[in-house]
């Protein structure tokens, strides 16, 4: 009686187990999509290759936030700020006390600070969730990503993992497969980057692993989990579907925004009444 | 202006490029120095010896969806120049004795900056750069990146002549009044280098192809822009969108990838181009480690013909470094600020 009843106990604890596992594998293929199957490349690798696009407004504040007038107000409803839910798991960002004071003066110098104001290299993940298209090119060895924002640029090495040799705007990417999800960890950032428009910051102790995961033909998924030690008292989440532009002959064009920032950054510096070309 | 103010303008893009290459310097060398093989010039030699001899030719890789494989990160550095001196005349090839002893030369000459100055602490390139006597070089026996008999770049049209001469009455006077009155390059808009036509640059002539299915990405290091290629057969963009970069479509012929390249902006001024100009390059791996690239540029507007050209791209190490050139460019703050500087000490002195 006693075997019977442990071995009772035994199945049910299975059952509960297997049931448990049921439970959780149809959650995460809730959560992941996991029933679709990515068309592949050539050489057998889930096909990223595409022009693709964040339909949201992370980029003005990657934290849920309601619509706002613009900087200018002659400039009317042409430069409000659009309004949206964000894109941070939980909504929250855990800031070390003092950085989140930092945080709120970069909001307040925000028209002059925020490095996408002046076109420089927007840094990683900002880049994936600006309002401009990126395309993937994908080689074996080598992804390469194009961002139509001010011509940056980042290739990813799918070969073994190397160090980063030197910080840069945007950082050192390696990756590798894990299934379909495209993983890259990316490192050697420096603390010259915001990840919106709203002052969110990080130091040159970022790390960030992106995960690309096909969801469907014209939809990937993209979630990053950033970790800074010196910024942030944990690691936290972004996630957001990236969509494909499907327009016939999609491409991306030229934006070299340099020169339009020059008046804010070079203005002072300039004679006065202007002359030549 | 004092002269060393325009000294210092005339080096003002490299500014920007010190602490960027200084950055490199850090690293492990993307390239290190190395003395050309022989191979290249072999090659070639067989190549157009090889119906005699029975030279095989060489059958490039393929990617995984059959298309020639032209990736890699390569240096298109040259020690021939774009133009040939005019005392070589006609000859377009050297003899392999003249190509050596012209290569040893060309790369034992390093930029000459005086021990202890400005400039040999900022700009010396053979110091804080990889300017081409320490770059691996494509072995060549050609006296000029254009081929033919004539080796140089036609003469302007005149209509092109009066465009040119019309852009520095406007500027003149007027160098240093605001960011705009300087070069693309300076401004850390477009590099001379990014083309097309891409060709070397005194240092940093890196540049890596990646082929994804439909597409060829060339990226350079200066100043870290893509020119992504589709080769679908897709037409040019609408004439009303012209870039600076122009705009790019491929297509593959054999082993050889051929882009056509239209709608340039008038402020290209590629050798004093206009917006009609029309690049035409083709991109041929000719053996493992070399990738040649010709071009040939029109312009109605601009020159009486087109022109050609060669230059051979040779495999190295990398990776490519991140050329942050906007980002770092105290050259325009430090030009422009020092003009204002000029410009009060004139009007205290009136």
């Amino acid at each position: 009686m006693f075997r019977m009843q442990n071995r009772l106990e035994t199945l049910s604890i299975t059952w509960i187990r297997i049931a448990a596992a049921a439970l959780f594998a149809v959650v995460t293929a809730a959560a992941q999509n996991a029933a679709y199957k990515a068309p592949r490349t050539a050489d057998g690798k889930p096909d990223l290759n595409g022009i693709w696009q964040a339909l949201n407004t992370a980029d003005w504040d990657i934290q849920a936030h309601a619509a706002a007038a613009g900087p200018v107000p002659s400039l009317a409803a042409d430069f409000a700020i659009p309004p949206g839910t964000g894109i941070v798991e939980g909504n929250e960002i855990p800031y070390l006390p003092a950085m989140a004071e930092k945080k709120k003066q970069n909001f307040a110098q925000r028209f002059t600070a925020d490095p996408e104001v002046k076109c420089y290299l927007p840094g990683v993940p900002r880049a994936t969730y600006m309002p401009y298209p990126f395309q993937i090119v994908q080689s074996r060895k080598t992804i390469l990503i194009s961002y139509e924002y001010d011509g940056a640029v980042r290739t990813i090495d799918m070969g073994k993992p190397t160090p980063a040799p030197v910080d840069s705007w945007m950082g050192w990417s390696v990756g590798h497969w894990e299934g379909d999800t495209l993983v890259v960890d990316v490192t050697g950032l420096n603390d010259k980057t915001w990840f919106d428009r709203a002052g969110n910051f990080h130091s040159d102790a970022l790390h960030v692993v992106e995960r690309y995961t096909p969801r469907s033909a014209d939809t990937l998924m993209y979630e990053a989990t950033i970790e800074d030690p010196k910024v942030f008292s944990k690691p936290w989440k972004i996630s957001m579907p990236l969509y494909r532009h499907v327009e016939k002959n999609a491409q991306l064009l030229e934006f070299k925004c340099v020169e339009f920032a020059e008046e804010l950054i070079y203005g002072p510096l300039r004679k006065q009444p202007r002359g030549g070309r | 202006m004092s002269n060393r103010f325009f000294e210092l303008a005339s080096i003002a893009a490299c500014a920007t490029t010190a602490l960027a290459v200084a950055t490199v310097f850090l690293a492990p060398a993307p390239a290190a120095a190395q003395t050309p093989s022989a191979k290249l010039l072999a090659a070639k030699e067989g190549a157009k010896d090889g119906a005699k001899d029975g030279t095989k030719a060489w059958t490039p890789p393929r990617t995984p969806d059959g298309k020639p494989d032209i990736q890699g990160i390569f240096s298109n550095a040259s020690v021939v120049p774009l133009e040939r001196p005019k005392d070589l005349g006609s000859k377009e090839f050297f003899t392999k004795e003249e190509a050596d002893a012209y290569e040893k030369a060309a790369m034992s000459r390093h930029e000459i900056v005086a021990p202890g100055t400005y400039g040999d602490v900022h700009y010396n390139m053979q110091q804080f750069g990889l300017e081409k006597g320490q770059t691996k070089v494509a072995e060549t026996i050609r006296t000029s990146l254009i081929v033919g008999p004539e080796g140089r770049v036609p003469p302007l049209l005149p209509a092109a002549q009066a465009r040119a001469a019309a852009r520095q009455a406007a500027n003149k006077g007027h160098e240093f009044d605001g960011p705009e009155n300087r070069g693309l390059s300076e401004r850390c808009i477009l590099w001379p280098n990014e083309g097309p036509p891409m060709l070397p640059e005194g240092y940093n002539s890196n540049l890596q192809i990646v082929q994804g299915e439909g597409y060829v990405a060339i990226m350079q290091e200066t100043i870290h822009d893509v020119r992504i290629i589709p080769t679908d057969g897709r037409p040019h963009l609408p004439p009303e969108v012209h870039q600076l970069v122009g705009d790019s479509r491929g297509h593959w012929e054999g082993n050889t990838l051929v882009v056509d390249t239209t709608n340039f902006t008038n402020r290209t001024a590629f050798r004093g181009s206009s917006e009609n100009l029309h690049v035409v390059e083709r991109f041929t791996r000719t053996d493992p480690d070399t990738v040649t690239y010709q071009f040939t540029v029109s312009d109605p507007s601009t020159w009486e013909k087109s022109w050609s050209g060669e230059v051979l791209m040779t495999k190295i190490d990398g990776p490519i470094f991140e050329y942050a050139c906007h980002e770092g460019n105290y050259g325009m703050r430090n030009n422009l600020s020092g003009a204002r500087a000029e410009d009060q000490k004139k009007a205290a002195q009136k």
